[in-house]
């Protein structure tokens, strides 16, 4: 479905992706783990428009969508949710939840989202009139998280979603990253530091290191192999 | 300390200080957005006084009354200023984003001049009379040596225009897309938000302000050159910092704090002093305050 084909993004002169190619099929849940400063963020800006590719393409159902501005890739239907979870931090939880359905103009189905989020995250409703920046963490992910899926997604860029956060919530999220992959068929791209726990919610794994795919297997196989283990799982 | 004399003090300091609030907010929104103080600012509202100037004349010939030209002149006025405001963008920032801080900074104080001397090249370097479009009306002759018709004009139109401009950002979807690129712009492209469009329309807006701004100004003290938009300039971005540059609120509080000032210094002591007075505010809540009055220390984004 989503398909990365030989990806090279740059800051300027310094190269930051060397030659990436990821395949994600529909319905999956994929992830991307390596370590700091691999190049995980720029692979999906890069994937979003934020930080186009130079060379390489990037194909939606066979469609090219890396010469597409961020909000065209917005309207295919790939969706991030950005590391460090971004809120707008002087609007209401409800305005960005808003925001996130900015491109769309049906506003019975806005409203049936806005109810579905609600469920998946109760407290957003007993939070929907204050400001986004004074929410905890835990709640500004889950925020972060509805808001993409105020767009109707059909791939879901998650860039880790566990960061700074107590291991209850993470185990939350998780979770609820689980429920919207099987209750919508939702495809999901996942970024983590947290290898372990982002193997066992993953079908397959990649493992980046230096701008560069260094690994590409089956979860279990990640989990099971011992340099991923070594470097990742501090095991 | 004789009331009245107070009362017009007050009065004309809160008319002078709408104006710079409605000046002062087109850098606010601009620096707000993309953290550029658009020196070039003041000259739109120089064109739109120019722009009025010109239509009022034309209009003058064929014979339309005071209230009928002041209107039709501010709405020329305005759509030019919206085109120069936007052409202003798309020529001399746009181009640079993303280059060093300094380089559309160095840009902006181009166009200031640039704009000045095509003005000064095209009409005259001297002083051009403009009419006074404000009617008087009867019914504030009772109250005329403390507020006079044009003040109460000026007061009601800079009224409307930010409760209007007020309603536009909180309320409306380019409203929102206009906050939601302010706090955080790469992520406003992330839902969607088409950031060149938002920048474009802020500046549109803010020099529909400013043009609105040098209407009134020009039709209430009687006269235009090329170099009002310069010390007008100066005074309302002197408002925008005051308040604390990036906020609407503390633009419309700092306005109002530099016309008071101004006034009264000017009434109560000498009107030499009223020019030095706003400076020595900015420098005392620059020392005490740096982020300015109601603006906000911005914390790192993680
Ligand atoms: N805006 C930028 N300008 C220049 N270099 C950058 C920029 N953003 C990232 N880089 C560089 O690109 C490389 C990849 O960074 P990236 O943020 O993609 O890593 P990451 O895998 O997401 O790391 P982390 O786990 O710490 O989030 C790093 O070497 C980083 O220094
Ligand atoms: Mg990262």
């Amino acid at each position: 479905m989503l398909s990365l084909q030989n990806i090279q993004t740059y800051y300027g002169n310094i190269q930051a992706l060397k030659d990436v190619s990821i395949e994600v099929e529909e319905g999956e849940i994929v992830a991307l783990i390596g370590a700091n400063g691999a190049g995980k963020t720029t692979t999906l800006m890069s994937i979003c428009g934020i930080t186009p590719p130079r060379f390489g393409e990037v194909y939606l159902d066979g469609d090219p969508i890396h010469e597409l501005s961020p909000e065209g890739i917005v309207k295919k239907g790939v969706v991030q949710v950005p590391e460090g979870r971004r809120i707008f931090p002087d609007m209401t939880v409800l305005e960005n939840l808003e925001m996130g359905a900015f491109l769309r103009t049906n506003k019975r189905q806005i409203q049936q989202d806005l109810n579905y989020v609600m469920t998946l995250f109760p407290i957003l409703e007993k939070r929907q009139n204050q400001l986004g920046g004074t929410l905890s963490g835990g709640e500004q992910q889950m925020l972060a998280i509805s808001r993409a899926l105020m767009a109707r997604p059909r791939v879901l860029l998650l860039d880790e979603p566990s960061l700074g956060l107590a291991p209850l919530i993470i185990k939350q999220i998780f979770e609820i990253i689980r429920q919207i992959n099987k209750e919508n068929n939702t495809t999901i791209f996942l970024v983590e530091q947290n290898a372990n726990q982002a193997l066992k919610l993953a079908d397959r794994g990649y493992v980046m290191e230096n701008g560069r795919i260094t690994l590409v297997d089956s979860a279990e196989s990640l989990l099971a192999n011992d340099e991923v283990r070594r470097a990742y799982l501090g095991i | 300390m004789d009331i009245e004399y107070f009362l017009e003090l007050f009065f004309s300091g809160l008319t002078r200080g709408s104006i710079y609030a409605l000046i002062a907010l087109g850098y606010t929104m601009v620096y707000g957005i993309i953290q550029l103080i658009n020196f070039a600012h003041g000259e739109i509202y120089m064109i739109g006084a120019f722009v009025a100037l010109i239509v009022a004349g034309v209009c003058t010939i064929y014979g339309l009354s005071g209230f009928a030209i002041l209107v039709l002149a501010a709405a020329i006025a305005i759509i030019y200023a919206a085109a120069y405001g936007y052409t202003l963008e798309k020529i001399a920032y746009r181009p640079l984003r993303g280059s060093p801080r300094l380089s559309p900074l160095i840009s902006a104080i181009g166009m200031s001049i640039f704009l000045q001397n095509y003005v000064l090249l095209a009409q005259t370097p001297d002083f051009l009379p403009f009419p006074r479009l404000i009617p008087s009306f009867a019914f504030m002759d009772p109250v005329a040596h403390i507020i006079g018709s044009p003040e109460l004009v000026i007061l009601i139109t800079t009224l409307i225009t930010m409760v209007l401009l007020t309603l536009l950002i909180k309320k409306s979807r380019v409203g929102k897309a206009m906050r939601a690129t302010q706090q955080d712009l790469s992520m406003a492209r992330l839902v969607g938000i088409n950031v060149d469009r938002v920048i474009s329309l802020t500046f549109v807006i803010g020099s529909v302000l400013a043009a609105i701004g040098g209407v009134l100004v020009a039709s209430y003290i009687g006269q235009v050159n090329f170099y009002i938009g310069f010390l007008a300039g100066v005074k309302a971005f002197t408002a925008a910092v005051l308040g604390g540059i990036g906020s609407i609120p503390g633009a419309v509080l700092g306005g109002l704090i530099i016309g008071w000032s101004e006034s009264f210094a000017a009434g109560y002591f000498s009107s030499d002093y009223e020019d030095v007075l706003t400076f020595v505010l900015l420098v005392v809540i620059l020392i005490v305050r740096p982020a300015g009055i109601l603006g906000k220390v911005r914390k790192q984004k993680v």
